[in-house]
């Protein structure tokens, strides 16, 4: 059968950083699969080289706006580690609770978008209008819905009021019936089940192979998690258990997500009721000549920064690692021998955006267009319609 | 006020084009469409290709690979079409300002009708944007509005 060639890109494929991939299809069957990166560069090691180290964890905030909290988390860890020094306590329960929030959010958001993609739009509006709620949270505790600011080398910029924290307990505790109930609509529904289940399998060999981080690595069974690997925040200080599943298809990285929203739902509510009292900065004056690495748990993975001082007030070098990297060559085992309709879904499992399915397009060898990515996403939504209708 | 740009605010279509953003104006664009802002009562939808769009969202900070695909896009869209930037890298680069990548605040690389400041703007003054957009247009204030016969 002729071989035909499936741009995907390079303009926001997946959410983290634009990506390019290259299909190749026989029919309807994905036969390999090509990554590039490097789109969409602004050059942000360098720029964080040019400000102070104060000013840089703004820059790093920018690298991702879902993981606002994650890279300035590694960025003032890897800081703290040149000198080196311990936050205050009530800095590190303050870092937790920001960092299991954006969890919370970042899970709902790609849960939403993974339903667009299946053809549930209902899944997609329950799981942003829940985020909403999340995000009110966020808002109370550090004054905005995205990009919170509120880490710093040496503590947190804000503080958390005592009087926000038993209204935000309280709307914690209004969310958590709603993920129970989204957990039991993606354990039970059939259709769910019989688009998702088998599909873009990740073994356990392959997971470690490839170096998988995060959700993609735990929904196969690779039990690897920063949080309790190597603890740091108020991660040991809290009860909390590690989510991990075991056949690393589609539904298991549903599952996962799913469940580890209560488990960090269960963390913020442990920090927020145990804050203790003190201060939350140690006012960090100089930075010795030094290197230091940070890494911090992202929603989707490890996130890994290294800085180097030369003792002047700006990091001689700073180099950033995101847990995407890492999870894209992924692709090469999940996504081969599927079907093109299946293509959407096992591009998103490692974590989506919407952006890249609409600047999808499949092409023959001699550049016809066949389908963009609208027909995409509806090729897949039409094979849900059809196992559903095929179930009544 | 021509009779294009007339039909148009009636319920103006978006496209919407991240040209290296960090995703957080993006996900609040996507946020205008959920439950709490529903701005789809208005007639505002994301359409799927830039040909089938009467505004062009733009967010990000515009670098050295994406300005030209901005001005090829900005070209394929059926006109009278209006361009409406999202978010502080968007209006002057913001903090990418000293990036050896983004050269060109984006209104250098295309015209620009309306611009939403903050890092990201909040659904609410989308919203507040698009309605100040279309009470514009209706008063032919619009800068350049009569290129878009």
């Amino acid at each position: 059968m002729a071989k035909t060639i499936v741009p995907i890109g390079p303009y926001h494929p997946l959410q983290e950083e634009p990506e390019f991939f290259t299909l190749t299809v026989e029919g309807e069957k994905i036969a390999a699969v090509d990554v590039s990166v490097g789109y969409n560069h602004r050059g942000i090691e360098k720029l964080s080289e040019m400000k102070t180290f104060d000013q840089s964890t703004f820059v790093i905030e920018r690298i991702c706006g879902i993981c606002s909290t994650s890279h300035p988390y590694a960025y003032t860890r890897a800081v703290e580690d040149i000198i080196p020094v311990e936050v205050p306590d009530r800095a590190k329960y303050i870092r937790t609770i920001i960092a299991e929030g954006e969890r919370i959010h970042s899970h709902l958001l790609w849960l939403g978008l993974a339903g667009h993609f299946l053809g549930y739009n209902t899944v997609f509006m329950w799981a942003w209008k829940l985020r909403e709620e999340i995000l009110d949270v966020m808002e109370i505790l550090s004054g905005n819905r995205n990009n919170y600011a509120m880490f710093k080398p040496g503590g947190v910029r804000r503080d958390i009021k005592s009087g926000d924290i038993p209204g935000v307990i309280r709307k914690i505790d209004s969310i958590v019936p709603t993920l129970e109930m989204l957990k039991k609509a993606v354990m039970d529904d059939p259709v769910l089940h019989a688009r998702t289940k088998g599909v873009g399998i990740l073994t356990k060999e392959e997971a470690k192979g490839y170096s998988a981080l995060g959700p993609t690595a735990r929904a196969s069974g690779v039990a690897r998690d920063v949080r309790k690997d190597a603890p740091y925040g108020a991660y040991d200080k809290v009860e909390w258990k590690m989510i991990v599943t075991q056949n690393g298809d589609v539904f298991d990285k549903v599952l996962l997500r799913v469940l580890e929203m209560l488990e960090s739902a269960k963390i913020m509510k442990a920090c927020l009721s145990n804050l203790p009292q003190g201060d939350i900065d140690l006012r960090l004056k100089d930075i010795p000549p030094g290197e230091g690495i940070g890494c911090a748990e992202a929603p989707r993975g490890e996130v890994f920064h290294y800085v180097r001082s030369d003792g002047t007030n700006r990091p001689a070098r700073h180099k950033v690692r995101a847990p995407t990297f890492m999870n894209l060559p992924t692709y090469k085992s999940t996504i081969v021998g599927e079907t093109i309709s299946d293509a959407t879904i096992i591009l998103a499992a490692i974590d989506p955006c919407y952006c890249c399915t609409e600047r999808v397009a499949v092409r023959n060898v001699k550049g016809k267009k066949l389908y963009n990515g609208e027909d995409l996403v509806r090729l897949s939504q039409e094979k849900t319609e059809k196992i559903r209708k095929s179930m009544k | 006020m021509s009779m294009k740009l007339k039909a148009l605010l009636k319920s103006p279509w978006v496209f919407h084009l991240s040209t290296g953003s960090c995703n957080n104006c993006d996900i609040e664009v996507l946020d205008c469409l959920t439950p709490r802002f529903d701005i789809e009562r208005f007639g505002m939808i994301l359409a799927g290709s830039i040909k089938h769009a009467d505004v062009l969202l733009v967010t990000g900070s515009c670098n050295r690979k994406s300005m030209i695909r901005v001005k090829r896009l900005y070209e394929q869209v059926p006109k009278p079409c209006l361009v409406v930037a999202i978010g502080e890298c968007a209006l002057s680069r913001g903090m990418f300002m000293h990036s050896y990548n983004c050269p060109v605040p984006l209104d250098k690389v295309i015209p620009v009708d309306v611009y939403v400041p903050g890092c990201p703007p909040k659904p609410e003054a989308m919203i507040s944007a698009v309605v100040k957009l279309i009470e514009k247009i209706k008063k032919e204030k619009l800068e350049g509005s009569s290129k878009r016969k």
